[in-house]
């Protein structure tokens, strides 16, 4: 018997339309655990790095994590991984809810999508009846509407529904998948999945999830109840409200936005309103939350409620959570109700709650500048709220200017030319990023943003304070009970961090660097291959699972005998299988930076030599591709042959095909 | 029920599982919870249409009902009801604790038989059912009181499931059917 894991991944070919069981390899479980790390071993296999984005040859795989739906408190993720579109690199985004769990009391791992339905369909998994149904009367359907529509015809209404809008039908970089409360929704794998002619995954599982040591996992999870129970009556002293307490940011149940609205740049990531929040501000807001708030929602298994229902006079009832409350209010330089009421429009059409916004601005931003005219943008209103709805429509639909701007940022703006790649400036990789512009350059952040195979630093950060505290007292108390460090010397960077002589570039050192980048980057690995939420886990401070429970977590799951030490390498393979996968298809040192303008005060050597020192620390050669020694360490000769082979170790060059953008203008935009 | 627990003339035992739907936060901790301790070994499996309480949640709606499994009818009803309150409608029968035919709720999945909340009696007793326990938005929280009347001997498991049997194939086919099985 399986424990924690069923076993069985679904094999569907959309060309053909076939439909196959497959029991998978108990080793691969040993080496990757599940999730993100079976579907990287799934990607390296399978797709040559040749294959475009938009290819029947590329596979769209929707993962349950390994422990999702097993009693471990907030084990519901769902981890998608494909080709992007926008960055051509692996995509790989992670989504909450009620999937995952779902799909493995079907009796499945792993959904695998290979090839293209001439014609919109939609997949209906229950237990072990499984159908490719026809979707045409579907087509254009918002995400919440095509749910509904999928429970009434199958009667359904305990299915799990993944869905595509009509972003993700006329392929727009940036379409998402969503779920009801939740989605996945970064790296375009909505369009990739509109472009196999899938329009939803509706998922029906009445079966057990066994696991192995039953008492043992039973204590765990106890524990980490309580201990949510203890951070709730006790958040850490001395950081921003938004940091001191678990869950991702409590976006849904949080009034005050200072840190937010003061630290975060509004517009086309341009302007910091130091000043911006007040007492005014504060009220009205309050307000207007208040109003459209109705009740507070979790995830599967998951106390947190870090979701909300929304209600708006305008919109039907909609779910929404974290920062997407503030992405289109701060880039349109709004108020909260514009926000609330164009992101529940965005996520019916189902596109990304951060890319969007700030593609919105971008075009503003171009307009006014005279880079595109009346001619691109024919009857657009005048306000900023206006403009970014008649946007959205456009971009959807890929229609006029939309179809540029559908692209995103970094592609729209080489599309547009006449000087508008100048207004790209907050990408990383051809995608965009948290709209945050600092001071002084922090080595830490430098390498999380510059090297993150996921290029989102909230999927990377997470276990440290992000400033120091003010007094060697609150130092000391912060380090007490700080448990979740690996081993005692990272209490020493908290503990001397705002002391004199403490300040970036120069602090801490870049071996402590290299220490703390891989800590946090590692956890962040365990948890999108377990389905453990990073809320519970690697993104918030002092979290509630982390490197000494998770081993025996798993192991009590599934059985495996997986101690810190084995639990760190398997995560560390993980992570170098992805860096590989990208290094295949033309990834490389020259790629690796933060946003141009991140930063005011930038040192360019040192910054090459954080670089250097972190490629030797991870086991890469100076173009950030992983040794053959490093790779043979963790198991995997076999990609090591093949970079070799392809020549791609020759002088570090690019080697590897440059793989094209596909045909940006898509037969299948609709009107 | 143990025979052990000692009696009082007159004075029975009464647990309530209070439920405050405003409070639900609709994670389904308690299906996952219940489906796990009524499972042998305990906690071996989960699998919540195997859950004695359900959330019916339609987030749509704003629905959040968890709903505790009740006794097991034969028949449903002679009509439905359906609710609407402060405007918000619920479900059919949206609020009823029977494992009833007019509908899949509480029934085993592979056996089909009835599912029924027995509060998690054990020896030693826990303090609150684990549904309770594993609600720590407090949606569901627990009482004990007692009233006047007589202690109940409450059927077992087995006798809930043997009963729906009877009712289902007549006593005479469920006892040769089990005689038969013995012989084996």
């Amino acid at each position: 018997m399986r424990f924690a894991e069923t076993g069985v991944n679904l094999e569907i070919d959309l060309s053909r339309g076939s439909i196959e069981k497959e029991g998978t390899d108990p080793r691969l479980t040993e080496l990757h655990l599940g999730g993100l790390g079976t579907n990287a071993k799934i990607l390296w296999d399978r797709v040559p790095p040749e294959v475009e984005p938009f290819s029947p040859d590329n596979l769209l795989i929707f993962s349950a994590g390994l422990l999702a739906g097993t009693p471990a408190p907030g084990a519901n993720r769902t981890i998608v991984s494909t080709f992007s579109p926008q960055t051509l690199l692996m995509a790989y985004s992670v989504m909450g809810g009620f999937w995952a769990p779902e799909l493995k009391h079907a009796g499945y791992d792993k959904v695998v999508v290979r090839g293209k339905s001439p014609n919109l369909v939609y997949l209906w998994i229950n237990n072990d009846k499984i159908e490719i149904r026809d979707a045409s009367h579907l087509q254009g359907k918002g995400c919440l509407e095509t749910e509904e529509l999928i429970k009434q015809e199958l009667k359904e209404s305990k299915a799990q529904i993944a869905t595509i809008g009509l972003a993700g039908e006329n392929r727009v970089y940036f379409a998402s998948i969503e779920q009801g409360r939740s989605s996945a929704s970064r790296g375009g794998i909505g369009a990739v999945m509109g472009d196999k002619g899938l329009k939803a995954i509706a998922v029906r599982g009445t079966k057990d999830i066994n696991v192995a040591r039953p008492a043992e996992l039973i204590e765990l999870s106890n524990e980490v109840l309580k201990y949510i129970q203890y951070r709730k009556d006790n958040p850490i002293k001395g950081v921003p409200p938004i940091l001191a307490g678990l869950g991702s940011p409590q976006e849904m149940a949080l009034h005050n936005e200072e840190w937010h609205t003061a630290s975060f740049s509004w517009g086309n990531a341009r302007i910091r309103r130091r000043d911006f929040w007040n007492k005014e501000i504060e009220e009205q807001w309050k307000e207007i939350q208040d109003k459209a708030v109705e009740r507070l929602i979790s995830c599967y298994n998951c106390p947190m409620k870090c979701g909300g229902i929304i209600t708006h006079p305008k919109l039907q009832r909609y779910m929404m959570k974290c920062y997407s409350k503030l992405t289109y209010t701060m880039a349109a330089m709004s108020d909260l109700d514009f926000g609330f009421k164009i992101a529940g429009l965005a996520q019916e059409y189902g596109v990304d709650g951060y890319t969007t916004p700030q593609v919105m601005a971008f075009a503003v931003e171009l307009y006014e500048a005279g880079i595109l005219t009346d001619q691109d943008l024919p009857g657009f209103p005048s306000t900023t709220e206006e403009r970014f709805f008649w946007l959205l429509e456009k971009i959807v639909r890929r229609e006029g200017i939309g179809d540029a701007l559908a692209d995103g940022v970094y592609w729209a703006a080489r599309k547009i030319g006449k000087g508008a790649e100048a207004y790209d400036h907050n990408t990383i990789k051809k995608l965009e990023q948290i709209p945050i512009k600092l001071g002084t350059m922090n080595p830490i952040y430098y390498l999380m943003w510059s090297t993150g195979e996921k290029i989102n630093i909230t999927q990377i950060e997470g276990q440290i304070p992000q400033a120091p505290f003010a007094t060697k007292e609150e130092r000391e108390e912060f380090v007490k009970d700080w448990v979740q460090v690996p081993n005692e010397k990272f209490k020493e960077f908290i503990l001397r961090w705002g002391e004199p002589g403490t300040s970036f570039p120069n602090y801490p050192t870049i071996e402590a660097t290299c220490e703390l980048v891989e800590w946090q980057e590692t956890m962040h690995y365990i948890d999108d291959a377990t389905g453990i939420c990073a809320g519970l886990s690697s993104f918030p401070i002092k979290p509630a699972y982390h490197i000494h429970n998770l081993p025996r977590v798993i192991s009590s799951a599934t059985g495996m005998d997986i101690d810190e030490a084995r639990l760190w390498k398997i995560a560390k393979r993980n992570r170098t299988l992805l860096r590989a996968i990208n290094v295949r298809r033309g990834l490389r040192r020259t790629d690796e930076k933060p946003p141009e303008d991140h930063w005011k005060r930038r040192f360019p050597e040192y910054e090459a030599k954080l670089l250097d020192e972190y490629y030797k620390f991870k086991g890469w050669n100076n173009e950030g591709i992983p040794t053959k020694e490093t790779l043979h360490e963790l198991g995997m000769d076999y990609v090591g042959e093949d970079l070799e082979q392809r020549g791609i170790y020759k002088n570090g060059e690019k080697q590897s095909p440059e793989i094209t953008q596909d045909s940006p203008k898509s037969k299948k935009a609709k009107a | 029920m143990n025979k052990e627990t000692v009696k009082k003339e007159n004075v029975k035992k009464v647990k309530v599982i209070k439920i405050d739907v405003d409070k639900c936060n609709g994670c389904r901790a308690c299906e996952v919870i219940c489906s796990a301790f009524h499972t042998a070994p305990k906690y071996s499996s989960t699998n919540p249409e195997k859950s004695r309480i359900r959330v019916l949640w339609d987030p749509k709606r704003d629905i959040y009902v968890p709903v505790i499994a009740g006794e097991y009818t034969e028949a449903e009803c002679n009509g439905r009801d359906i609710y609407t309150i402060n405007g918000k409608k619920y479900d059919e029968c949206g609020f009823c604790r029977a494992s009833c035919p007019s509908r899949k709720l509480f029934k085993d999945p592979d056996s089909d038989l009835p599912l029924k909340c027995d509060m998690c009696e054990e020896e030693p007793p826990l303090e609150e059912p684990m549904c309770v326990q594993w609600c720590i938005n407090d949606a569901l929280t627990y009482e004990e009181r007692e009233e006047e009347g007589k202690e109940e001997e409450k059927p077992g498991e087995m006798e809930t499931g043997l009963e729906a049997l009877i009712k289902k194939h007549g006593a005479k086919t469920v006892m040769d059917t089990v005689s038969r099985l013995a012989k084996k």
